[in-house]
Protein backbone atom coordinates (compact mmCIF):
# COMPACT_ATOMS: atom_id res chain seq x y z
CA UNK A 1 0.00 0.00 0.00
CA UNK A 2 1.09 3.20 -0.76
CA UNK A 3 1.50 5.57 2.16
CA UNK A 4 0.96 8.81 1.86
CA UNK A 5 2.71 11.54 3.37
CA UNK A 6 0.20 12.36 5.54
CA UNK A 7 0.24 8.98 7.38
CA UNK A 8 3.86 9.15 7.63
CA UNK A 9 3.97 12.54 9.23
CA UNK A 10 1.58 11.50 11.55
CA UNK A 11 2.72 8.16 12.63
CA UNK A 12 5.50 9.48 14.53
CA UNK A 13 5.79 10.42 18.48
CA UNK A 14 6.30 14.37 17.80
CA UNK A 15 2.87 14.04 16.05
CA UNK A 16 1.47 12.78 19.15
CA UNK A 17 3.05 15.29 21.42
CA UNK A 18 1.16 17.84 19.17
CA UNK A 19 -1.94 16.08 19.24
CA UNK A 20 -1.54 15.27 23.53
CA UNK A 21 -0.62 19.61 23.94
CA UNK A 22 -3.74 20.65 21.10
CA UNK A 23 -6.40 18.38 22.73
CA UNK A 24 -5.59 18.57 26.61
CA UNK A 25 -4.95 22.71 25.81
CA UNK A 26 -8.73 22.69 24.62
CA UNK A 27 -9.99 20.58 27.21
CA UNK A 28 -8.57 23.06 29.93
CA UNK A 29 -9.97 26.28 28.08
CA UNK A 30 -13.45 25.09 28.22
CA UNK A 31 -13.02 23.69 31.69
CA UNK A 32 -11.07 27.31 32.92
CA UNK A 33 -14.39 29.10 32.77
CA UNK A 34 -16.39 26.81 34.50
CA UNK A 35 -13.70 26.33 37.40
CA UNK A 36 -13.82 30.30 37.63
CA UNK A 37 -17.15 30.48 38.09
CA UNK A 38 -17.37 27.86 40.87
CA UNK A 39 -14.41 29.19 42.86
CA UNK A 40 -16.39 32.50 42.18
CA UNK A 41 -19.05 31.11 44.62
CA UNK A 42 -17.07 32.38 47.46
CA UNK A 43 -17.92 35.72 46.68
CA UNK A 44 -21.48 34.91 48.14
CA UNK A 45 -19.52 33.42 51.25
CA UNK A 46 -18.96 30.24 52.46
CA UNK A 47 -22.12 27.94 52.26
CA UNK A 48 -22.20 28.78 48.71
CA UNK A 49 -19.11 27.74 47.87
CA UNK A 50 -19.67 24.44 49.75
CA UNK A 51 -22.99 23.85 48.38
CA UNK A 52 -20.74 23.75 45.06
CA UNK A 53 -18.13 21.99 46.79
CA UNK A 54 -21.09 19.00 47.76
CA UNK A 55 -22.84 19.07 44.27
CA UNK A 56 -19.28 18.00 43.11
CA UNK A 57 -18.58 15.55 45.58
CA UNK A 58 -19.71 12.37 43.57
CA UNK A 59 -17.69 9.84 41.61
CA UNK A 60 -17.86 11.16 37.70
CA UNK A 61 -17.03 14.77 38.97
CA UNK A 62 -13.95 13.17 40.93
CA UNK A 63 -12.87 11.34 38.12
CA UNK A 64 -13.43 14.85 35.68
CA UNK A 65 -11.21 16.21 38.04
CA UNK A 66 -8.66 13.82 37.91
CA UNK A 67 -8.23 13.87 34.32
CA UNK A 68 -8.28 17.49 33.84
CA UNK A 69 -5.36 17.24 36.58
CA UNK A 70 -3.73 14.89 33.78
CA UNK A 71 -4.01 17.18 31.51
CA UNK A 72 -2.83 19.97 33.21
CA UNK A 73 0.21 18.33 34.29
CA UNK A 74 0.64 17.08 30.52
CA UNK A 75 -0.12 20.08 28.51
CA UNK A 76 2.24 22.09 30.93
CA UNK A 77 5.17 19.37 29.79
CA UNK A 78 4.37 19.43 26.01
CA UNK A 79 4.94 23.12 26.49
CA UNK A 80 7.93 22.98 28.00
CA UNK A 81 9.17 20.69 25.73
CA UNK A 82 8.66 23.32 22.87
CA UNK A 83 10.02 26.24 24.87
CA UNK A 84 13.13 23.95 25.18
CA UNK A 85 12.79 23.21 21.33
CA UNK A 86 12.24 26.93 20.48
CA UNK A 87 14.66 28.31 22.99
CA UNK A 88 17.37 26.76 23.82
CA UNK A 89 20.38 25.47 21.62
CA UNK A 90 18.72 21.63 21.58
CA UNK A 91 18.02 20.10 17.97
CA UNK A 92 15.65 16.86 17.17
CA UNK A 93 12.19 16.52 18.22
CA UNK A 94 13.17 15.37 21.78
CA UNK A 95 11.47 11.99 22.25
CA UNK A 96 12.55 11.39 25.82
CA UNK A 97 10.65 14.69 26.66
CA UNK A 98 7.75 13.36 25.42
CA UNK A 99 8.14 9.77 27.17
CA UNK A 100 8.92 12.43 30.35
CA UNK A 101 5.97 14.25 29.83
CA UNK A 102 3.83 10.97 29.95
CA UNK A 103 5.49 9.76 32.36
CA UNK A 104 5.00 13.35 34.81
CA UNK A 105 1.41 13.48 33.68
CA UNK A 106 0.99 10.01 34.96
CA UNK A 107 3.10 10.59 38.01
CA UNK A 108 0.73 13.37 39.19
CA UNK A 109 -2.09 11.70 38.15
CA UNK A 110 -1.36 9.03 40.62
CA UNK A 111 -0.46 11.26 43.36
CA UNK A 112 -3.89 13.33 42.88
CA UNK A 113 -5.71 10.22 43.06
CA UNK A 114 -4.59 8.87 46.08
CA UNK A 115 -4.81 12.51 47.98
CA UNK A 116 -8.44 11.94 46.80
CA UNK A 117 -9.05 8.67 48.15
CA UNK A 118 -7.24 9.39 51.20
CA UNK B 1 -0.03 45.57 11.58
CA UNK B 2 -0.09 42.95 8.87
CA UNK B 3 -1.82 39.54 9.46
CA UNK B 4 2.02 37.80 9.85
CA UNK B 5 3.12 40.90 11.89
CA UNK B 6 -0.21 40.48 14.83
CA UNK B 7 0.42 36.57 14.34
CA UNK B 8 4.48 37.03 14.70
CA UNK B 9 3.41 39.01 17.70
CA UNK B 10 0.75 36.38 19.23
CA UNK B 11 3.22 33.95 18.98
CA UNK B 12 5.39 35.70 21.50
CA UNK B 13 2.78 36.50 24.04
CA UNK B 14 1.72 32.71 23.72
CA UNK B 15 5.16 31.77 24.48
CA UNK B 16 6.11 34.46 27.21
CA UNK B 17 2.98 33.85 28.85
CA UNK B 18 3.66 29.96 29.02
CA UNK B 19 6.95 30.74 30.46
CA UNK B 20 5.13 32.23 33.75
CA UNK B 21 2.19 29.72 33.51
CA UNK B 22 4.77 26.68 33.28
CA UNK B 23 5.75 27.86 36.90
CA UNK B 24 2.43 28.60 38.09
CA UNK B 25 0.63 25.16 37.02
CA UNK B 26 3.90 23.86 38.88
CA UNK B 27 2.78 25.40 42.35
CA UNK B 28 -1.12 24.74 41.61
CA UNK B 29 -0.21 20.94 41.45
CA UNK B 30 1.42 20.65 44.22
CA UNK B 31 -1.59 22.85 45.91
CA UNK B 32 -4.17 20.88 44.82
CA UNK B 33 -2.51 17.31 45.58
CA UNK B 34 -2.01 18.93 49.48
CA UNK B 35 -5.71 20.54 49.34
CA UNK B 36 -7.72 17.49 48.22
CA UNK B 37 -6.54 15.75 51.30
CA UNK B 38 -9.28 14.85 53.57
CA UNK B 39 -11.75 16.21 50.94
CA UNK B 40 -12.57 19.82 50.07
CA UNK B 41 -14.22 22.31 51.92
CA UNK B 42 -15.31 25.94 51.39
CA UNK B 43 -14.11 26.81 54.95
CA UNK B 44 -10.88 25.09 54.24
CA UNK B 45 -10.24 26.48 51.23
CA UNK B 46 -10.98 29.53 52.40
CA UNK B 47 -9.08 29.86 55.74
CA UNK B 48 -5.84 28.93 53.40
CA UNK B 49 -6.84 32.05 51.04
CA UNK B 50 -8.55 35.11 52.68
CA UNK B 51 -6.50 37.97 53.56
CA UNK B 52 -3.66 36.28 52.06
CA UNK B 53 -2.15 38.54 49.57
CA UNK B 54 0.79 36.14 48.46
CA UNK B 55 -1.87 33.49 47.16
CA UNK B 56 -3.98 36.56 46.02
CA UNK B 57 -0.57 38.18 44.04
CA UNK B 58 0.22 34.05 42.78
CA UNK B 59 -3.62 33.52 41.53
CA UNK B 60 -3.51 37.08 39.94
CA UNK B 61 -0.46 36.81 37.78
CA UNK B 62 -1.96 33.10 37.37
CA UNK B 63 -5.36 34.58 35.79
CA UNK B 64 -3.62 36.95 33.86
CA UNK B 65 -1.29 34.38 31.99
CA UNK B 66 -4.20 32.57 30.98
CA UNK B 67 -5.82 35.47 30.03
CA UNK B 68 -2.85 35.69 27.84
CA UNK B 69 -2.36 32.20 27.16
CA UNK B 70 -5.82 30.89 26.46
CA UNK B 71 -7.26 32.96 23.47
CA UNK B 72 -4.30 32.59 21.24
CA UNK B 73 -4.73 28.30 21.29
CA UNK B 74 -8.09 28.20 20.81
CA UNK B 75 -8.25 30.65 18.18
CA UNK B 76 -5.22 28.78 16.08
CA UNK B 77 -7.34 25.53 16.79
CA UNK B 78 -10.45 27.07 15.75
CA UNK B 79 -8.87 28.65 12.24
CA UNK B 80 -6.72 25.41 12.01
CA UNK B 81 -9.24 22.60 12.82
CA UNK B 82 -12.37 24.30 12.03
CA UNK B 83 -11.19 26.61 9.39
CA UNK B 84 -12.93 29.90 11.62
CA UNK B 85 -11.45 33.13 9.83
CA UNK B 86 -12.14 36.88 10.22
CA UNK B 87 -14.22 38.63 12.53
CA UNK B 88 -15.20 34.68 14.30
CA UNK B 89 -11.46 34.11 14.93
CA UNK B 90 -11.51 37.32 16.59
CA UNK B 91 -14.89 37.03 18.16
CA UNK B 92 -13.43 33.87 20.06
CA UNK B 93 -9.82 35.70 21.33
CA UNK B 94 -12.12 38.33 22.97
CA UNK B 95 -14.77 36.23 24.29
CA UNK B 96 -12.10 33.89 25.76
CA UNK B 97 -9.71 36.96 26.74
CA UNK B 98 -12.87 38.55 28.92
CA UNK B 99 -14.33 35.41 30.19
CA UNK B 100 -11.05 34.30 31.50
CA UNK B 101 -10.42 37.90 32.88
CA UNK B 102 -13.35 38.85 34.41
CA UNK B 103 -13.99 35.28 35.86
CA UNK B 104 -11.14 34.60 37.12
CA UNK B 105 -10.27 37.88 38.43
CA UNK B 106 -13.89 37.62 40.27
CA UNK B 107 -12.59 34.12 41.60
CA UNK B 108 -9.35 35.17 42.92
CA UNK B 109 -11.24 38.53 44.90
CA UNK B 110 -13.69 35.61 45.85
CA UNK B 111 -11.57 33.70 47.71
CA UNK B 112 -8.78 36.45 48.88
CA UNK B 113 -10.64 39.47 49.65
CA UNK B 114 -14.61 38.83 49.93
Amino acid sequence: MKRTNDSRARNHAAYWAFLMHRVSGLALALFLPVHFWALGQAIKGTAALDGFLQFADQPLFKFAEWGLVVLLSLHMMCGVRLLLIEFRPWTGLRKNWITGAVGFSLATGMAFGLALIR
Amino acid sequence: MTHAETKRQLWYVQRISAMVLACCVVAHLAIMIYAVRGGLSGAEILARTQGSWLFGAFYAVFVLGCAAHVPIGVTNIAEEWFGVRGFKSTLIAQLFTWGILILGLRAVWGVIAS
